[in-house]
């Protein structure tokens, strides 16, 4: 009964949601030319010194894992504009699910994040890369991109509910995307960062995403690269779902006691 | 139908409600009269369990804040000065999306959002424009349309009229109107008394989280000494010889800071004012303007507290942080 309720609240929010990013698609562009930019500096200012068209082919793994853990920055901020407006206010005086509202977020920030996975595929075909594998691989890929895409997003989430203001939430909500993006295996080996940082970048879920689209979409690496060990180097995808499914176990149920908690003190 | 015991908020070291008693029976309007930061809005978001008391208890339709605030969130509507609508969506998708939170089926949803639309005068503008284009008093009638569309028995208006120009005011009063038509159970903040005596049938006068004063406006007003008679002179040096004029008749005036003008007390209304004025034409004393006023908030205050400090400190002047909501 509960859970329906969630879900049945979490649609109506989605909802709305949906129609207000129809409404301002200015705030798209970030999620559209953010990852475009991403991709033809790596693949052209670093690519050529990393491997060239090998490079650019194991590019686009790195730079989607990437891009969809940068995208919680639009659970963070647009939830705070909420709580900033009262809008959360007015909601939390209803009788709705103390989860629909922050569900209805997760769920529809996936739209502008199936957007940039859109986005940066199209960009990589644009400048070679070829996904290799057959269509069920590369279905299955995708799949796995949105389900870590909605699980940073509970990140998010957190961040705005305990932030409260848009302010703090857009800053907090980037500063700890960068260490996370580039302590990881998205844009190099995990093996070839100092060796104080491998075991981390080993472990990172960001290199377990990177890894599994790359396997998902049947891309290598250039040759010169070392190849990462480890247990989730050797079975990517079955870590990176377990990675979404523990950022979620751990994230929603935080987020949602934050989301009680506001203002009750 | 809204019962407060012994209600008890602090923030910090600052106690906002220090032991508020209230009761407001079924199909009544009670007015909550209070200067900013004086603890209405906290009240109010106790009763919308928004905010836990720390002592005492909020009842609203006999379910306690504190064990059932489900139950307390089904029976309430609730609309703010802040008149929190989605910038970003129609009138018309505003209404909707609260009745299906509400949980109201699809198509009722629908129905109940077009009727009120036609209720609150805004089916012109509810497709075709964004709640973020409306007028604060359309802004407000939106707000004031979530708050009853799913016909709560019990509906809480904070501060409805505050930041409205005379026309939004008088629209949103007709709106409330209409509400306890319907037998709907309202309490009311406000910083104005005579919005309070306009649609409240009794008034809680609230100072420093403390009820101050109980009654109908009537009662209140004869406690606070009746209308008020302003009368200026049109040349100023004749403002002292109108007072004596006037206390030569038994009629006691205070001149204001700058002389110019003067302000009496009357039980009697309009036939006070021609009392006033009479005698002032008899000692020859050329009178510019006359008026008859209900007290401003502030000479209420001062009379029902005997409280220069809390009596003349004007609304909106300090803002504490209780006025702010808690974020």
């Amino acid at each position: 009964m509960r859970v329906l309720r969630a879900l049945g609240d979490g649609r109506v929010i989605a909802r709305r949601n949906l129609i207000g990013l129809r409404r301002t698609p200015g705030a798209l562009v970030t999620g559209i030319a953010q990852p475009i930019l991403f991709v033809l500096i790596l693949a052209f200012v670093f690519g050529g010194a990393l491997g060239g068209d090998q490079y650019r082919e194991f590019l686009i793994g790195g730079i989607l894992a990437q891009t969809l853990t940068f995208n919680s920055s639009f659970t963070a901020v647009y939830l705070a504009k909420d709580l900033q407006s009262g809008l959360i206010d007015r909601f939390r005086a209803l009788p709705m699910s103390r989860v629909g509202v922050i569900l209805g977020r997760t769920v529809s920030d996936l739209a502008t994040s199936a957007i940039s996975v859109l986005v940066i595929l199209v960009c990589g075909l644009a400048i070679g890369w070829r996904p290799t594998s057959g269509i069920g691989s590369i279905l299955l890929t995708c799949a796995l991109l949105m389900l870590f895409a909605f699980a940073v997003s509970w990140v998010g989430a957190l961040i705005a509910l305990t932030a409260r203001s848009v302010e703090v939430a857009q800053s907090v909500g980037l500063l700890w995307l960068f260490p996370v993006c580039f302590v990881s295996g998205a844009f190099v080996s995990a093996d070839m960062l100092p060796s104080a940082l491998q075991a981390i970048a080993r472990w990172n879920p960001v290199t377990a995403v990177a890894t599994a689209a790359r396997d998902g979409f049947g891309n290598s690496a250039p040759a010169g690269f070392v190849a990462p060990g480890g247990w989730p180097a050797e079975h990517p995808a079955l870590y990176a779902t377990l990675c979404c499914i523990t950022l979620i176990a751990v994230f929603a149920p935080m987020a949602v006691m934050r989301y009680r908690s506001i203002g009750r003190r | 139908m809204i019962a407060l015991h012994g209600l008890v908020k602090r923030f910090g070291g600052r106690t906002a409600l220090d032991g508020v008693d209230l009761e407001v029976p079924a199909g009544t309007v009670h007015g909550l009269l209070g200067p900013n930061g004086a603890g209405k809005t906290t009240i109010v978001r106790v009763l919308t369990t928004l905010l836990s008391p720390d002592g005492g208890d909020a009842l609203v339709a006999g379910r306690s804040v504190r064990s059932h605030p489900d139950d307390v969130r089904r029976s309430l509507g609730v609309s703010g000065q802040y008149a929190a609508v989605d910038e970003r969506l129609t009138g018309f998708e505003n209404l909707r999306m609260v009745a299906r939170l509400y949980g109201m089926p699809r198509r009722t949803a629908v129905e109940r959002a077009r009727r009120l639309l036609a209720d609150f005068r805004l089916e012109d503008v509810a497709d075709t424009l964004l709640a973020g284009q409306y007028s604060g008093g359309m802004r407000r009638r939106l707000d004031l349309a979530g708050a009853v569309i799913a016909r709560p028995p019990v509906v809480i208006l904070d501060e409805p009229t505050t930041g409205l120009d005379p026309r939004g005011r008088r629209d949103t009063w007709d709106a409330v109107d209409s509400l306890t038509a319907d037998g709907v159970t309202v309490l009311l903040t406000t910083q104005y008394l005579e919005e309070a005596d306009r649609l409240a049938d009794s008034i809680s006068v609230i100072d420093r989280g403390r009820i101050v004063a109980e009654g109908s406006a009537r009662t209140l007003k004869s406690r606070a000494g009746g209308s008020r008679i302003d009368v200026s002179c049109t040349r100023v040096d004749q403002v002292r010889t109108a007072r004596t004029a006037l206390a030569r008749h038994g009629l006691e005036a205070d001149a204001d800071d700058r002389g110019h003008r003067l302000t009496l007390s009357t039980e009697e209304g309009v036939g006070g004012l021609g009392r006033v004025l009479r005698a002032l034409e008899e000692a020859g004393i050329d009178v510019e303007e006359a008026s008859l006023r209900q007290p401003t908030l502030d000479e209420v205050f001062l009379a029902l507290t005997g409280d220069q400090e809390s009596g003349g400190r004007p609304s909106g002047s300090r803002r504490s942080p209780e006025s702010e909501p808690a974020r």
